[in-house]
């Protein structure tokens, strides 16, 4: 059957592990469109992840309700984590990489979400309800499109719905241009009325809670329990991918999906007979970020595609 | 002024992580003088649901069975590094006298550590480092794969299993031997497939592979790892499946089938005893189903009552000595003669196994 051929199976496996990083993405895309560098998503996806799992298993009611529960509390603990980072560089103007770093090693592995679930006693337990695959429409089982765009679970088709929400929020509204603005001239916003710090606290937030939910998928959609450091990584590969999609939602899909691919091709290869080491694959999503920062360094590119110009910069209003 | 605070604020909340390692103690009781303390080094978390909860179980069924004359401790999480000395350092201070590894990469750490302590008792398990004071011990996990390689055979009606693999080393591969041997018993030239992943413990990898053998169509599914994900991934499938380490038939029930289990309790109480009474001797273990070191988790409702008393007789002849599923004949990958008949693998072909027998599919050299 056709549904089993090796494209298929790597294009349908790319979305469900793409997932968690185009959440992640999406909201490191926000964030550095107002100008803040948070390097703390692996640390955010693990709160996320373990507050997530801790949800689930302690919110009662019928799985759907302890789901959207689960969701919301990830998305909150995503943002209460990202408070701190908005706190140390927006209001105390700290350095983001600095800060960034450090809520990495506070919230993540052998950290902050560690101790969680140790105290809360998460380990070693399967979730009492996760995120299946659906059968949308009964079209499971279509050629080619069933797997890959049928059979996926219900937070993918949602961000689905957030790619084009932040696509129409970024290009199509008022406090999206301001947004943009803040991000490529604090200082310019500022003198046209716009709140600076607002924006920027208010979009750091939102990227924790899109991470805490990318964390989520990992808890209660890939492997539904808690463990350590379970995010392995994919809070780093989300900041490579931003870069990747030279901070636009649309390219954050392609690039989500075409890592996710990467991450578990070398096992669907070596079934297959095709010997590659998985380490190969691993190192792709960052050998092509540094291809891409290669690519973005001249000059016109940097203006057309690149960073927002103040990414990174703390805005001191004195200063202007 | 400002930035500076935020500096010493994020260097606290970044120092602030070291603060959140673990280490419990808990006691049968201290106020009888004559008590033994005696402590586990484990390389994972005591709830990873495999190989480190079993040995913490093993470490409580102690506690249960000596009561107030042992008190015990464990550190969790100890990575195979310089850090292993210093936790065993710091166990000994604390009074401990008979001290357990249970990761092949402390071997060294409890070697030099033995070397310094020759009044402390160690033991290392799945390693081959032994002095005076220092003790191995292991089990003969194959004899349960290949009870559980016959359940796999029965479950499977194409005869195509899968085997999602750790690290191709004689351990696992003498595993995927004897799993595939008693595949072949129950389903007459049935091929084992296998997929390496490179770790003991990552849920996502384990599922990834699963999940590449699932999509080739195999309709049994067994694993060599520590985490249950390959449940995980055969469940959404509706594939039977088979575990390890420990009994994890809570996360899949409808699918599960059995897995090789090891119960360690036994083993510790007896050596803890021993060092307590002074009869603690250096000792280089292999324990087994007869000794109840090795076991078969509880069967799932998938396998027939046939195929259960057929595994159960064969676990007996095992147990029994009447039946060892490494004698020859047995052939290679490539359909020539490996062993010769009538004549049974040692110890040591065993532990330097590098070659896989007829039906797997995959190369034991690892990806």
């Amino acid at each position: 059957m056709i549904n089993d051929s090796v494209l298929v199976v790597i294009a349908a496996s790319a979305i469900s592990y793409g997932t968690p990083l185009l959440f992640a993405a999406l909201g490191e895309l926000l964030a550095e469109r107002s100008g803040v560098l948070n390097l703390g998503v692996e640390g955010m996806m693990l709160m996320g992840a373990v507050t997530g799992f801790w949800a689930v298993q302690t919110v009662g009611g019928p799985g759907w309700v302890s789901l959207i529960t689960a969701v919301v509390v990830a998305a909150l603990a995503g943002a209460g984590t990202s408070l701190i980072h908005a706190f140390l560089t927006i209001t105390l103007r700290a350095s983001q990489i600095v800060s960034g770093l450090a809520l990495t090693i506070f919230a993540g592995a052998s950290g902050l979400s560690s101790y969680i679930g140790h105290v809360a006693n998460l380990g070693g337990k399967p979730a009492r309800h996760e995120f299946d695959a659906l059968n949308v429409l009964g079209l499971r089982d279509a050629p080619v499109i069933g797997p890959i765009l049928f059979h996926q679970n219900a937070l993918t088709y949602v961000s689905w719905t957030l790619v084009a929400l932040t696509l129409f929020y970024l290009y199509r509204t008022r406090p999206g241009l301001h947004l943009r603005a803040v991000g490529e001239s604090p200082g310019t916003a500022d003198a046209m009325g716009v709140n600076v710090t607002a924006y920027r606290y208010i979009h750091v937030m939102i990227g924790g809670a899109l991470a805490g939910i990318g964390g989520a998928f990992f808890s209660l959609a890939i492997t539904p329990s808690w463990l350590d450091g379970m995010t392995s990584g994919a809070g780093w590969i989300a900041i490579a991918l931003v870069i990747f999609a030279f901070w636009r939602p649309e390219l954050a899909l392609v690039g989500a999906y075409l890592f996710g691919a990467f991450s578990s091709l070398a096992f669907t290869l070596q079934a297959r007979q095709v010997h590659l080491p998985p380490e190969v694959f691993a190192s792709l999503p960052y050998l092509m970020t540094i291809v891409v920062l290669v690519l973005v360094s001249t000059g016109w590119a940097r203006r057309r595609l690149g960073a927002p110009a103040a990414l990174g910069v703390p805005y001191v209003r004195e200063e202007r | 002024m400002k930035k500076s605070a935020a500096f010493v604020l994020t260097l606290v909340a970044a120092l602030g992580l070291g603060a959140c390692g673990t280490s419990n103690t808990s006691s049968g009781s201290s106020s009888t003088p004559s008590v033994i303390k005696a402590a586990w080094v484990y390389v994972g978390p005591i709830t990873d649901h495999g190989w480190t909860q079993a040995h913490d179980e093993g470490r409580k069924y102690v506690e249960q069975q000596l009561g107030s004359a042992v008190q015990t401790t464990y550190k969790e999480n100890v990575p195979e590094g310089p850090q292993v000395a210093q936790v065993i350092e710091d166990l000994i201070r604390d009074g401990n006298k008979i001290i357990f590894g249970t990761s092949f990469g402390f071997q060294d750490a409890f070697y030099s550590e033995a070397q310094k302590h020759p009044d402390i008792k160690f033991e290392q398990a799945t390693g081959f480092k032994t002095a005076a004071n220092m003790g191995e011990y292991f089990g003969a996990a194959e004899d349960a794969d290949y009870l559980t390689g016959m359940a796999l055979g029965a479950a499977s009606k194409k005869g195509k299993i899968g085997f999602v693999a750790p690290f191709p080393i004689p351990e696992v591969i003498r595993e995927i031997n004897a799993v595939t041997l008693g595949a072949q018993t129950t389903h007459p030239g049935a091929t084992v497939q296998v997929v390496w992943t490179n770790t003991w413990f990552d849920p996502t990898k384990e599922k990834q592979a699963a999940q590449s053998l699932l999509s080739l169509g195999v309709d049994a599914i067994g694993q060599g790892q520590d985490s249950p994900a390959t449940g995980d991934a055969a469940k959404a499938v509706g594939v039977p499946w088979s575990g390890y380490d420990s009994d994890q038939s809570s996360y899949a029930p409808d699918i599960w089938l059995t897995g090789t289990v090891y119960h360690w309790g036994p083993y510790y109480a007896k050596r803890v005893k021993a060092a307590l009474d002074g009869s603690w001797k250096m000792d280089n273990y292999y324990g087994s189903i007869a000794d109840g070191m090795i076991g078969l988790a509880p069967f799932g409702k998938s396998v027939p009552a046939a195929i259960q008393s057929q595994i159960t007789a064969k676990m007996d002849a095992i147990k029994g000595g009447t039946f060892y599923e490494f004698t020859g004949p047995l052939k290679d990958q490539t359909g020539s003669t490996h062993v010769p008949a009538g004549t049974k693998l040692t110890l040591n072909d065993l532990f330097s196994m590098d070659w896989f027998v007829q039906g797997v599919i995959g190369s034991p050299k690892g990806s």
